[in-house]
């Protein structure tokens, strides 16, 4: 039945087409598929001849599960979300990855230990940290600029709209953060009944001047138009703007969000040697490092960090704009894959309702 | 005279009748195969879907496939039986067959939309699942003391039957109880009724606002002479044939606090800097916005009923003694009700389902009930509670159809 379903919708939705020294890989498209064409496969292909489809998908695990449970893979690596990655290694829908076909750092220290901690999952391996930060506007902030999440749930010291991601994941633990909650606690708070009170609570306080915004490219817009003063946002998209368009925005490092893009191959990959030499390759020290040249993600190897150089303009030092940077590193949040597959249900349910009433 | 009829035979000596039927099948038949590739279309792009997307809302195998022995030991136990040691045997096994299988994740999704936090139990204690050794009770509670939880075992016993009404109950912001008795939903985590209520009445708000305004437009295109009919015509077309993304996009820039009519209000000196009027992001923006989307689907239909309207009656109306008012609702009204009523079901079945405006100039409270269907699908992947949802909203506007069927008829609507 859900075969038969799955199997309509993919032949209705997708037209990729599988021919032999081609490897298919699904991505999240804008400036950040362009970095990782520019420092992946263009020098993947360079070495091994082998061409490189680069696929745009709003989230690359949903065609990834519609194809392999209809059977019908086309799709031979997808950059997914720690959460995904995950549950779709707990459905069997992802090849395994072993963790010795991963190289080691130049200095010899084996890939296990070179990865910062969580970023080799049974499934998937991560290219990049990225981090859900808050960004303001600094020009309407000339004196005493906002520092911290408090400063964000502040509207009084800080008066003007605020722009906030419309979903409960980040929401409501930058809340209890802001409420004083310390980053590495969150999960243990919003475990408890009081908790998810607190956080709604907290987000009570706002709820009048919250502009909601769904997807990534939303938060610089809005901030750019002057629609919301202070936004929370992807880092590397608030990057782009500061850098790339001169925009006076800045980034509040405390309480940010952090999570992990990683690369996973799907059960019945086309080409999955290719897949995995490539997987290897992408994930290598120096590749990582190549990347950071493009966006401000930070590398999943800590070998990787000696080697961020410049952005592309050659002038922008990328180590202070890296996530994985000690100094923005104050007060993170790690993100919790598995209180959230657990709670998903509930508190989205609760939040929508929240949103709604 | 039967006689003479039954003699009847054509040129070669066939019976009439025969004849004439065998032609008539022939006819029948050729009908049929012109057809047939729209209604195979429509079968495997439209029915066959729909039917399928239903067929989740009440058929949900995720939890009995990957638990069969529960699935045995719920059937052979009546609810309300103690959770004995025959069950966790049951639930050992399962936990086995989950791991080698690797179902666990999907099977425990499944319960966790009923006992939130379940789902990691489910894939933490059938990563020890092969190393379980009777008595079973002790060794699952060992490993996880909330296994003994009654509402997990009230769940899963739903949930072993692939056939389950539970995805309407939760539609309905209905749950049930460890007793398995139906009650609603904690306070803070109702949610649906009030979006249906709201949907429901933003769309007659939009309908009607359609009708207010699309009504004259309709009037002024039946009666202006040609050339200035066409210009008119162009006018309410161009947008018509514009993404609609882009037109909601660019209310977006009209409306939003820094947008166009805020900064024209502020330089007219109507309002000051700090009091920018809030249009967007809220109930309001998607009110404006969806009316003027669908603004043509009433124009179009109202006009072609107008254009067949002789001015005539109007004119025996007035020379017959009426006042204008009268003549037009006694006499020029009655006639464009066909208009109305297509116009009007048109644009209302529109936007009950509406989801890309209410998405982007929405807000928090212009949500609609398509909205949550759209998160359902996308986000939480709960594929069984949106088919429930869908399901709800397609029988809404179906009562909707039929009542409308009943006090205006179907017969008389009029698309143009």
């Amino acid at each position: 039945m859900k075969k038969a379903m799955m199997l309509t919708t993919a032949l209705i939705a997708t037209g990729f087409a599988a021919s032999a020294q081609e490897l298919n890989v699904v991505s999240w498209g804008g400036a950040y598929t362009v970095s990782q064409v520019e420092a992946y496969h263009k020098p993947f292909t360079e070495m091994t001849g082998v061409k490189v489809n680069s696929i745009d998908a709003d989230n690359p695990a949903t065609p990834l599960k519609a194809q392999v449970e209809a059977g019908n893979v086309s799709i031979d690596l997808a950059d997914i979300e720690l959460s995904d990655a995950i549950r779709l290694c707990d459905e069997g829908l992802l090849e395994e990855i072993d963790p010795a076909m991963l190289p080691p750092a130049p200095d010899g220290t084996p890939a296990t230990e070179d990865f910062v901690p969580g970023a080799i999952q049974d499934c998937a391996v991560a290219n990049i940290v990225w981090a859900t930060v808050v960004a303001y506007d600094a020009s309407k902030f000339p004196e005493n600029p906002p520092s911290t999440l408090a400063d964000f749930f502040d509207t009084e010291k800080y008066p003007g709209k605020r722009g906030l991601l419309k979903a409960a994941k980040r929401s409501l633990e930058m809340a209890l953060v802001a409420d004083g909650v310390p980053g590495s606690e969150v999960y243990e708070v919003l475990g408890t009944e009081e908790g998810v009170a607190r956080a709604l609570a907290k987000l009570d306080t706002i709820k009048d001047s919250v502009v909601w915004w769904e997807a990534g490219a939303q938060p610089p817009q809005l901030l750019a138009d002057g629609e919301v003063v202070m936004t929370t946002g992807y880092n590397g998209r608030i990057f782009n703007a500061m850098i790339a368009e001169n925009k006076p925005f800045n980034i509040i490092w405390d309480g940010a969000y952090m999570d992990y893009d990683l690369w996973a191959i799907p059960k019945g990959a086309p080409h999955l040697e290719d897949a995995k030499k490539f997987l290897a390759f992408s994930t290598d020290t120096q590749r990582l490092a190549d990347q950071a040249k493009y966006i401000s993600y930070g590398p999943a190897r800590k070998s990787s960090s000696a080697l961020v150089g410049m952005y592309q303009d050659g002038k922008t030092e990328m180590a202070p704009h890296m996530p994985t940077n000690p100094d923005n590193l104050t007060n993170p949040i790690w993100t919790d894959p598995t209180f959230w597959a657990d709670h998903d249900v509930e508190l989205s349910e609760r939040f929508n309702a929240w949103l709604a009433n | 005279m039967t006689d003479a009829t039954a003699l009847l035979t054509t040129a070669d000596g066939k019976p009439l009748k025969a004849a004439l039927a065998a032609s008539l099948a022939t006819r029948r038949r050729r009908a049929f195969l012109l057809v047939a590739p729209l209604f195979l279309f429509i079968m495997i792009s439209f029915i066959v879907p729909i039917g399928q997307m239903l067929y989740q809302s009440f058929y949900n195998d995720t939890f009995s496939s990957a638990a069969p022995n529960l699935a045995e030991w719920f059937d052979a136990n009546p609810e309300g039986s103690a959770i004995d040691e025959s069950a966790y045997a049951a639930l050992a096994a399962d936990l086995a067959l989950m791991k080698k299988d690797k179902t666990a994740g999907a099977a425990g999704t499944r319960i966790n939309y009923d006992v939130s936090g379940t789902r990691s139990m489910f894939t933490s204690t059938a990563r020890k699942a092969d190393k379980f050794e009777p008595p079973f009770k002790e060794a699952v509670l060992a490993e996880e003391k909330k296994w003994d939880d009654p509402n997990i075992w009230r769940a899963m016993r739903s949930a072993s039957s692939p056939f389950t009404f539970d995805f309407y109950l939760a539609a309905l912001d209905l749950t049930r109880d460890s007793s398995g008795s139906i009650v609603p939903v904690a306070e803070g985590q109702a949610i649906y009724k009030t979006l249906f209520w709201r949907t429901l009445s933003m769309s007659i708000e939009i309908t009607a606002l359609c009708l207010l305004l699309g009504f004259p437009i309709a009037h002024l295109l039946a009666v202006l002479p040609m050339r200035k009919a066409m210009l008119l015509m162009i006018l309410v077309l161009l947008p018509f044939w514009t993404s609609l993304l882009v037109r909601t996009t660019s209310w977006m820039v009209l409306l939003q606090s820094q947008g166009v009519l805020n900064d024209m209000l502020v330089w007219a000196g109507l309002i000051d800097e700090n009091g920018r009027i809030q249009m967007m992001y809220n109930q309001t923006g998607t009110i404006v916005a969806m009316t003027h989307i669908l603004l043509p689907f009433t124009v179009l239909p109202l006009y072609s009923v107008m254009k067949t309207i002789p001015p005539s009656y109007v004119r025996a109306a007035r020379s017959l003694g009426a006042t204008s008012w009268t003549a037009f609702r006694r006499v020029y009204l009655p006639q464009t009700l066909p208009g109305i009523g297509a116009g009007g079901l048109l644009v209302f079945i529109l936007a009950m389902g509406y989801y890309i405006t209410p998405a982007l100039v929405g807000g928090a409270d212009g949500q609609m009930i398509s909205n949550m269907i759209a998160f359902h699908m996308q986000k939480s992947l709960n594929w069984s509670l949106a088919a429930a949802l869908a399901a709800m909203l397609l029988a809404i506007v179906l009562i909707f159809f039929w009542i409308y069927d009943r006090l205006v008829g179907i017969d008389k609507m009029k698309l143009g």
